[in-house]
C-alpha cells in the first residue's frame, strides 16, 4: 500500500462560532488513484460539546457507522459515548464513497486517524493559549485537554471555538497500537437498538407527504423490450393512478399503495420483444465458457515458468454457475423530482453513482441531484447497481410526484446482476514427493466492469487484482485469466472472483494432497514453509501469513486430534481484500449430503478495530458462503431468469446453520477488509470433508445439485 | 374497498382497505408501522411476522379482512413498557447486524417463548427455521433466545 500521507488535509472549514469542522482526505478506491485524494467525512465540535463524526460510507449491516468513527474516537482522545453519528449523502465535498471491495477500513484507517489526530492537537493548542501554558504540559483525555499541574481542565466543547481559529497541522504523531482506548474493544453497535425496536428506517421505510409507490413489469428476457402494453385492467384496480413506459423495457404501474401498484401490474398485459437472448439458456453459457477457455489469456501472476516445470501431471477443471445477492430487503428507491432539482433517499452502496446516473437519466446536472443514503437491509453487493433509483426518478419525473419504487422478491431475483459463472482449468506437475514444481490456474469468467463499459487494461478485468492472487510459494506458478462474454447482467457479489477462484484452487491443492497421500494441512503448510513475499499487482502476500491462519484455524480446531465417529472435516485457506484466511470444516454424511457442524475461521486482517463486529463479518460470511455453496444456483431457460423466490433460491435456513468460531491473529498492521475474505475458503473446505468423508470429489457448485 | 375496524398494539385502528390487501401493507402503508419487514411477500421469509392474538403469521401472506375483530401484535407494541426481555437478548448478543429481519425474528421468537418459557435448541429451530437471515445470525438469535428464557422471556 502506498502512503496516504500526501495531502489528507486541505480545509478546515471555520464558521464564526460553529465550532471547529475539520475536513480530511481519504484515498480513491484504490491505492495510486490518480485522482488523488478527496474529502470523505467531518469531525464537528460543537460549543455545546456534542461532537460528531459523520460517516460517508453506507451500512448495510457490516458496522460501519460505529467502527469508522471509532477510528477517528480514538486519535481525538474522545469519550465514545460522547459521539453522535452522521450518515453523509453524496456529495462533491467526499471522496468516493463507494462501499465495497471490504475497503471502508482499509482505506480510511489513516486519513481518519489523522483528522483524529489534528483536532487533538488543535485542542491541545487551543488550551495551551488559554491557559498560558507549554503545550507540552497538556494532555488530552476522555474529551478534555488537562493541565495536570494546575488541576485544570477544559472540555473539547469549551475550546471549539478557539482551536477553530487555529492552523491545521500537518505533521501529526499517531498514537501506537499498545495504547489504544477504543480501536480493539468490542464496543457495542451504534445501529443496534433502533433495529431491535423496529425504529431503522431502512430505504423501503422512509415515506414523506404525497409519496406514490410505483412496482414495474420488465421484460422477462434478458436484454429484450416493450413491444406494447394494454392497462385497461390495471386502471380498475382502485389506488392505481398511473401506468407508462420506463426506458424501453419496462412498464411502471403507480398507485396510492404498494400493494395497489401490485396489483395494478398483476393485471397488465405486455407484449414483449424477446430480442436476442431468446433462446439462451444456461447450457449455452457453459459452452460459451468452454469455447473461451482455449483463447489466449491474460496473465494475472507468474513466477518462474509454469509450462516448462516437468513431472507427474495432474489436472482437473472446476465449474461455478451464476448467483444472486438476494439481500432481505428488495431493491427500493424513493425520488422527488422538482423541475429543476430531484431528492433521492436510497438504500444504496454508491451514493454517487446513483446521482449521476440519475441527473443524466432525467436530464439534470449531478449537483441537482441530492441523495440521501438510508440504511440498507443487506447489500452484498447488490447496491453498487444504481437500477433502482434511476427508476424512482424517471416514475417520479413522469408524476410530478414524490415516488416509491418497490422490488418484489421475485424482481429482485429475477432481474438481479448475478455472480459471474466461471471455468476453472487447473493443471500442476508433481516431483517424486507429490509436491508441485509447477502450477497453473486458468480463470474464464466473464468480466463484470467489462459488460458495464469500463476498462479492462490488458484483458484483466480490474476486480482480479484484489480477489485471484497466488496463496502459495510455487516456484513455477501461473495465474491466467481469459475473459468470456455473456449477455447475463453481472455484478459484485460478496468476495467477488475470489469465491471462485478460492473454490478451485483450494479443492485443487486438496487433490494434489490426496494424490501424495499427505496431510491436506501439512501439505498447504509445506507450500508456505519458505517466507516468501508475493507481489501480486499492489498486493504482497506473505506465506508467512497465510501460514498463521492455517495454524491457528488447525490448533483451535483440534486439527491433529481424533473426530467422533462418521465426523469428517476439511481446510482450506485463501487471501483476497489484503486479508488472509483459514476456515477448518467439520462435517457428517446424512442421506449423501453433508450436514455441518462447525467451522473453525482463522484470520488475520492485520489491527482488529472491533473485534465484536469482526467476528459478526466472519460469521455472516461463512453463513452466506455455505449456502452459497450447498444450493446457490441462477440458471437461465430461454433468455429468463428462472429462480424466482426464496423457495427455488434457498438461502441457509437456522436448521442448517454451524457454529462458527473466529480467531483473528493479534496484530498492529494496518487493517485489512473483513467483510468478505470468510467468504471464499467455505466452499473448498467443506468440498474437501466432503471429499474425506466420500472420496467423491465435488468439481462444481453448487453440491445439492 | 372495505371499512375495517383492527386492534393494533392495543388500540382501535379503522381502514379503509380493499379487504384482500395483506396484513402487512396495512399495517405498513395505512398505520406507518413500518417496523414489520417486507421480504418475500410468499410467506417463505418471515421477515413480515406479527402476532394475531398472540400467535405468530406472516402478514404478507394474511388478508386483512381476516384479523378484523382480532388483536395484532407488531414489533412496536411488544416492548410497550421499555424493551422486551428479547430485545434486551438481542442487544447484550450483538444479533442483528443489517438488521432487516430482525423484527421478524424477534416476533417469531417471542410467540415461541409465550408458549415454551425454556425451550430448548431443537424447539428453537423448530420455530426459528421459517424466518431468513442473509447476515447469518441464527447463532446469535439462538442465543438470545436462550438468554432470554434465563431471564423470563415469556413476559
Amino acid at each position: 500500500m502506498s502512503p496516504l500521507s500526501r495531502r489528507e488535509f486541505v480545509a478546515a472549514g471555520v464558521a464564526a462560532g460553529a465550532g471547529l469542522v475539520i475536513g480530511f482526505y481519504l484515498p480513491h478506491k484504490s491505492e495510486g488513484s490518480a485522482e488523488g485524494f478527496s474529502p470523505n467525512a467531518y469531525l464537528r465540535i460543537t460549543p455545546d460539546n456534542k461532537i460528531t463524526i459523520v460517516v460517508a460510507r453506507s451500512e448495510m449491516g457490516q458496522g460501519v457507522r460505529t467502527a469508522l468513527p471509532m477510528i477517528l474516537a480514538e486519535e481525538l482522545e474522545a469519550d465514545w459515548k460522547q459521539i453522535e453519528i452522521e450518515q453523509a449523502g453524496a456529495s462533491t465535498l467526499y471522496g468516493d464513497q463507494t462501499t465495497g471491495g471490504s475497503a471502508s477500513i482499509r482505506t480510511t484507517w489513516d486519513p481518519m486517524r489523522k483528522a483524529g489526530a489534528s483536532a487533538r492537537e488543535m485542542l491541545i493548542s487551543a488550551a495551551a493559549l488559554s491557559w498560558g501554558v507549554p503545550r507540552s504540559s497538556c494532555t488530552a483525555e476522555n474529551s478534555h485537554i488537562k493541565h495536570a499541574s494546575s488541576n485544570r481542565s477544559f472540555s473539547y466543547g469549551e475550546l471549539a471555538n478557539k482551536a477553530a481559529t487555529l492552523p491545521i497541522p500537518t505533521d501529526v504523531t499517531l498514537k501506537q497500537s499498545k495504547d489504544y482506548k477504543i480501536v480493539g474493544q468490542r464496543l457495542a453497535r451504534v445501529d443496534t437498538p433502533a433495529k431491535v425496536k423496529g425504529e431503522a428506517i431502512f430505504g423501503l421505510d422512509y415515506r414523506m407527504p404525497g409519496m406514490k409507490y410505483a412496482v414495474l413489469s420488465r421484460c422477462p428476457t434478458i436484454g429484450g423490450k416493450v413491444s406494447a402494453f394494454d392497462d385497461k385492467e390495471t386502471k380498475k384496480i382502485s389506488g392505481v393512478n398511473y401506468v407508462g413506459k420506463v426506458g424501453d423495457s419496462a412498464v411502471a404501474v403507480v398507485a396510492d399503495s404498494v400493494w395497489g401498484a401490485m396489483e395494478g401490474r398483476r393485471v397488465l398485459n405486455v407484449t414483449w420483444d424477446d430480442g436476442a437472448n431468446k433462446d439462451l439458456n444456461t447450457a449455452a453459457v457453459r459452452a460459451s465458457l468452454k469455447q473461451s477457455a482455449s483463447k489466449k489469456p491474460a496473465s494475472l501472476y507468474s513466477a518462474g515458468d509454469a509450462m516448462k516445470a516437468s513431472g507427474r501431471k495432474i489436472s482437473a477443471e472446476y465449474e461455478l454457475p451464476f448467483m444472486a445477492h438476494a439481500p432481505m430487503e428488495p431493491g427500493n428507491c424513493t425520488a422527488h423530482y422538482q423541475g429543476t432539482k430531484c431528492e433521492l433517499w436510497a438504500p444504496t452502496q454508491v451514493p454517487q453513482d446513483c446521482r449521476d446516473s440519475v441527473a443524466s437519466a432525467i436530464g439534470l446536472d449531478p449537483d441537482q441531484v441530492k441523495v440521501n443514503v438510508t440504511l440498507m437491509g443487506g447489500g452484498f453487493g447488490r447496491r453498487l447497481e444504481h437500477d433502482y433509483a434511476v427508476e424512482a426518478a424517471q416514475v417520479s419525473k413522469a408524476m410530478s410526484a414524490p415516488v416509491k419504487v418497490v422490488w418484489t422478491r421475485e424482481d429482485d431475483m429475477r432481474f438481479s446482476t448475478y455472480r459471474p459463472a466461471s471455468l476453472h482449468q487447473l493443471s500442476a506437475m508433481l516431483d517424486g514427493s507429490g509436491v508441485p514444481v509447477g502450477l497453473t490456474h486458468r480463470i474464464i469468467a466473464p468480466s463484470i466492469s467489462g459488460q458495464k463499459g469500463q476498462p479492462t487494461p490488458n484483458g484483466v478485468d480490474p476486480d482480479l487484482p484484489d480477489e485471484a492472487g497466488p496463496v502459495y510459494g510455487v516456484a513455477n506458478y501461473s495465474i491466467e485469466y481469459v475473459l468470456s462474454e455473456t449477455p447475463v447482467p453481472l455484478g459484485w457479489m460478496r468476495s467477488v472472483y475470489a469465491l471462485q477462484a478460492a473454490f478451485a484452487l483450494e479443492s485443487f491443492i486438496d487433490e494434489l494432497a490426496s494424490s501424495a497421500n499427505k496431510d491436506p494441512l501439512q501439505y498447504r503448510l509445506h507450500l508456505l514453509a519458505k517466507d516468501q513475499d508475493l507481489q501480486y499487482f499492489t498486493t504482497t502476500w506473505h506465506t508467512a501469513r497465510m501460514r498463521g491462519v492455517l495454524q491457528l484455524a488447525a490448533e483451535k480446531s483440534g486439527w491433529d486430534k481424533p473426530l467422533p465417529s462418521g465426523h469428517y472435516r476439511g481446510i482450506a485457506c485463501f487471501g483476497c481484500f489484503a486479508s488472509y484466511m483459514a476456515e477448518v470444516v467439520e462435517i457428517t454424511m446424512e442421506k449423501d449430503q453433508p450436514r455441518v457442524h462447525r467451522v473453525v475461521a482463522a484470520v488475520d486482517c492485520g489491527q482488529v478495530v472491533n473485534p465484536a463486529i469482526l467476528e459478526q463479518q466472519i460469521q455472516g460470511g461463512i453463513v452466506y458462503a455455505l449456502g452459497n455453496a450447498l444450493r446457490a444456483k441462477i440458471t437461465i431457460d430461454k433468455g429468463r431468469v428462472v429462480q424466482g423466490n426464496f423457495d427455488d433460491y434457498a438461502p441457509l435456513r437456522m436448521e442448517e446453520c454451524p457454529v462458527v468460531e473466529v480467531y483473528a491473529v493479534p496484530s498492529a498492521e494496518i487493517p485489512t477488509g473483513i467483510g468478505e475474505p470468510s467468504v471464499p475458503p467455505l466452499a473448498p473446505a467443506l468440498c474437501n470433508a466432503i471429499y474425506a468423508a466420500t472420496k467423491k470429489r465435488i468439481r462444481a457448485l453448487p453440491i445439492q445439485s | 374497498m372495505a371499512d375495517l375496524t383492527l386492534r393494533v398494539n392495543g388500540s382501535e385502528k379503522k381502514v379503509s382497505v380493499s379487504p384482500e390487501t395483506p396484513l402487512l401493507w396495512v399495517l405498513r402503508d395505512t398505520l406507518e408501522l413500518t417496523g414489520t419487514k417486507f421480504g418475500c411477500g410468499a410467506g417463505l421469509c418471515g421477515a413480515c411476522t406479527v402476532h394475531v392474538d398472540g400467535s405468530p403469521i406472516r402478514s404478507c401472506s394474511t388478508p386483512v379482512s381476516q384479523v378484523a375483530g382480532k388483536s395484532v401484535t407488531t414489533i412496536e407494541g411488544l416492548g410497550a413498557n421499555g424493551l422486551h426481555v428479547l430485545q434486551q437478548a438481542w442487544i447484550a448478543e450483538e444479533v442483528p447486524q443489517c438488521g432487516y429481519c430482525q423484527t421478524g425474528q424477534i416476533m417469531s421468537a417471542a410467540a415461541l417463548l409465550a408458549k415454551t418459557p425454556n425451550p430448548t435448541d431443537e424447539q428453537i429451530t423448530q420455530a426459528m427455521n421459517g424466518n431468513l437471515c442473509r447476515c447469518g445470525t441464527y447463532e446469535r438469535i439462538r442465543k438470545a433466545v436462550h438468554r432470554a428464557a434465563g431471564n423470563g422471556g415469556a413476559r
